[in-house]
């Protein structure tokens, strides 16, 4: 534009100091209180090929995930007639076509549990699991308005999302326990392991969840696969059958799926009627961690354009 | 004095979309492209041909505490873009910046408001999103709601609020921030008149809490009143910088000059995208598209939009703008009582003035849809600008004969003389 040439005008850096020394001059009343750090709070640069996980961040920013939750939560019974009760509603009746179906017209085995409470006790932890993740994949471009205009942690978001998912599961929690109540199954031991596999389909969710709603944001063919995948996952995981039912030699191919030992554990663990399948266990917790911290360096990779893709 | 802002050899490069235009890559574009082209990825080769756009390139600044800056330039020119590398929205491709205060940023009003949540529920979340404590965000909650004057409406959810309600809500969690650093931008374009009264008030005194503002805008009145000092942007450099009575002739002098040079080139597109405005037309008396006019000739704006998902409530909006953001005229369908049909697909809006009455000079048209239930510019569905003439026999008329040019006669004695551009 030729500005640069003219002298009216003090062009770029020099200019502006000379500038700032006026300013200062000119309006001495000025009160500025705050006392410059020596060291910078932040540093904004590109970053470099390796990032940093950044954790600490997440601790600070931790009263936003709470409010993200909250709002998710509030807003989902808000705007639903039947609100809280479609916590309940969705794996119910699953769990009575499945019994209807599965259990009575194709007789699948359920290890002689009743097949609704068999069945209910699968799809109590599955139906949060594809809820988190369906949820958390479209998490981003539901909040895109947030990304380009606020800073925090996009990580946030889909952990959030999957989080709203848990208050859900609490409450699909109360058919499960009428259900024992009726059939009188009562509770073992086995009941102590249930925190730790809380905890894994949890961190195995928002795995998925980070993971899918970083591609979703940058591929929207996301959108469209991601409900067919979710409907394979479901038949790929002892939900309607159990683990037992696959023959010896393809058993190795259901461990690798990290849902099959998280399952199988909450049935252990909640009907008490056989011990934990600790090897299969282990796999899938291993797996679970795996594509957690993979999933999470991929969206911190992903993150920094999220902005500008969106 | 040390700055509280260093900013060091800045750029940020955007890389435009390569593929007609397309903006989400889809897998199976990517996918096929490794099919043709496996080589090309692994050589980078295919994203380095893709056209690139340095929104910034190489700024270096230093902002002292205390200073309220204001950051101009025409659209483009890397102000918005500034404000989001500082506020960490996105990420610069060179160079850095180091913050020796806390930032909070301004950069919406309302960001992440939700229509189903009641005022009192979104005052926390937004303070939340913007990076207040939930501690803090009680602590201010009074005075919050004082300022935004919505005390009945705290358990009605926002959905219900007037437009007014909206904005002013929204304003006042952000004016209650306290960082060391504000960024703003273009806020003082929102609501009325009186609002933004309103707004220039808050922010005047938000200097007290605040060690620094960086304010982005358009208006110059609010430039010149609010800031010592300007930085003035030109294609992604830093053209200028110095007193705000300095740099801003300057910048409407170089905005007059655009307009004049880049005619054509200078239509841009903005909003949700809800509604697509495919193209303004300009035609005039003879019925062809024209980007120059007479005084007093007619004018058609014909309007040509896609709204891509159903769209209700639609008010249309249309403006004559002067290079600086002064609305010479203004008129929508909503001030008229028209009404429209909910909008879906593609379609065309018509406005007809049947005088340019404007003095000489350089305009812009200004066509706006927004949501009736919505204030105007928070949250408009689409919108285009495009740029035109006034041209007339008369001298030209410098700033001391207004905007307008009248239909009017001089009497002297007996004597009547029309004015030439109505003879």
């Amino acid at each position: 534009m030729g500005l640069t040439s003219n002298e009216n005008v003090s062009a770029l850096e020099p200019a502006v100091t000379k500038q700032t020394a006026t300013i200062t001059e000119a309006s001495p009343i000025r009160h500025t209180s705050y006392q410059v750090p020596d060291n910078p709070l932040v540093v904004i640069a590109p970053t470099k090929s390796w990032v940093a996980l950044n954790l600490g961040d997440l601790l600070t920013y931790r009263e936003l995930l709470y409010f993200l939750i909250w709002r998710d939560v509030k807003v989902r019974y808000k705007q639903t007639a039947l609100g809280a009760a479609w916590a309940i509603i969705q794996p119910l009746f699953t769990m009575l076509i499945f019994t209807l179906f599965f259990g009575r017209l194709a007789g699948i085995s359920s290890e002689g549990i009743p097949y609704p409470i068999f069945a209910y006790a699968g799809l109590l932890p599955w139906t949060f699991f594809s809820n988190a993740i369906s949820n958390g994949s479209s998490s981003l471009i539901g909040d895109s308005r947030l990304i380009t205009k606020v800073y925090f942690p996009r990580m946030v978001i889909p952990i959030a999302a999957v989080g709203a998912g848990l208050v859900d599961f609490v409450i699909a929690f109360i058919i499960l326990v009428g259900l024992m109540a009726y059939y009188g199954i009562g509770l073992s031991l086995n009941i102590l392991m249930l925190p730790v596999l809380v905890l894994l389909l949890t961190l195995l969710a928002t795995g998925v969840a980070m993971w899918m709603s970083a591609l979703n944001l940058k591929y929207r063919d996301v959108r469209y696969a991601l409900p067919f995948l979710i409907q394979l996952w479901m038949f790929a995981s002892p939900i309607i059958y159990p683990a037992s039912l696959v023959p010896e030699r393809w058993k190795w191919a259901l461990a690798l799926n990290p849902l099959t030992g998280i399952i199988e554990g909450f049935r252990a663990s909640l009907l008490g009627y056989r011990n934990f399948d600790w090897k299969t266990l282990t796999i899938s917790a291993v797996i679970t961690l795996i594509i957690l911290i993979y999933s999470a360096y991929t969206f911190r990779r992903m993150e920094k354009g999220f902005a500008d893709i969106v | 004095m040390k700055p509280i802002i260093k900013i060091q050899n800045l750029s940020k490069r955007y890389r435009l979309g390569g593929n007609g235009g397309a903006r989400y890559a889809t897998l199976r574009e990517s996918l096929s492209g490794m099919m043709h082209a496996p080589l090309a990825i692994l050589g980078r080769k295919g994203r380095a041909s893709r056209p690139e756009l340095w929104a910034l390139k190489d700024i270096n600044l230093e902002i002292m505490p205390g200073e309220v800056i204001g950051i101009i330039g025409s659209n483009g020119a890397g102000k918005s873009t500034l404000l989001k590398v500082i506020s960490r929205v996105t990420e610069p491709t060179e160079g850095r910046v180091e913050l020796y205060g806390r930032i909070g940023s301004l950069l919406e009003v309302g960001t992440g408001f939700h229509p189903e949540l009641t005022g009192r529920e979104n005052v926390y979340l937004n303070g939340a999103i913007l990076g207040m404590k939930k501690e803090e965000i009680e602590r201010k909650f009074n005075d919050i709601v004082r300022f935004a004057e919505v005390e009945r409406f705290l358990d009605t959810p926002i959905k219900r609020y007037s437009s007014g309600m909206y904005v002013r809500l929204a304003f006042a969690v952000a004016a209650h921030l306290e960082p060391d650093v504000l960024l703003v931008d273009e806020v003082l374009s929102v609501g009325d008149m009186a609002f933004q009264k309103k707004c220039l008030q808050k922010i005047s005194q938000m200097r007290s809490h605040s060690n620094a503002i960086l304010i982005v805008s358009h208006n110059m009145i609010a430039v010149r009143a609010i800031c010592e000092k300007v930085i003035l942007l030109s294609q992604g450099q830093l053209a200028a910088a110095g007193r705000a009575d300095e740099i801003v002739p300057l910048y409407e002098k170089l905005m007059l000059e655009n307009v004049k040079t880049e005619t054509v080139a200078d239509e841009r597109e903005e909003g949700m995208g809800i509604i697509r405005v495919k193209s303004v037309r300009l035609v005039n008396r003879a019925g062809t598209e024209a980007r120059a006019f007479d005084t007093g000739e007619s004018m058609k704006v014909v309007v040509e939009y896609e709204a891509r998902q159903r769209a209700v409530s639609v008010v249309a909006y249309a403006a004559i703008r002067r290079p600086d953001g002064f609305i010479c005229m203004g008129t929508s369908t909503r001030l008229e009582g028209v009404v429209l049909p909910p909008l879906e697909g593609p379609g065309v809006v018509e406005l007809e003035i049947s005088e340019l009455l404007v003095i000489p000079g350089y305009y812009i048209m200004d066509v706006t849809f927004y949501d009736e239930n919505f204030e105007f510019r928070t949250y408009f569905l689409g919108r285009k600008q495009i740029s035109f003439q006034i041209n007339s026999s008369l001298p030209s008329l410098d700033d001391k004969y207004g905007v307008f040019y009248q239909k009017h006669k001089w009497n002297i004695d007996d004597v009547n003389v029309n004015s030439p551009a109505h003879r």
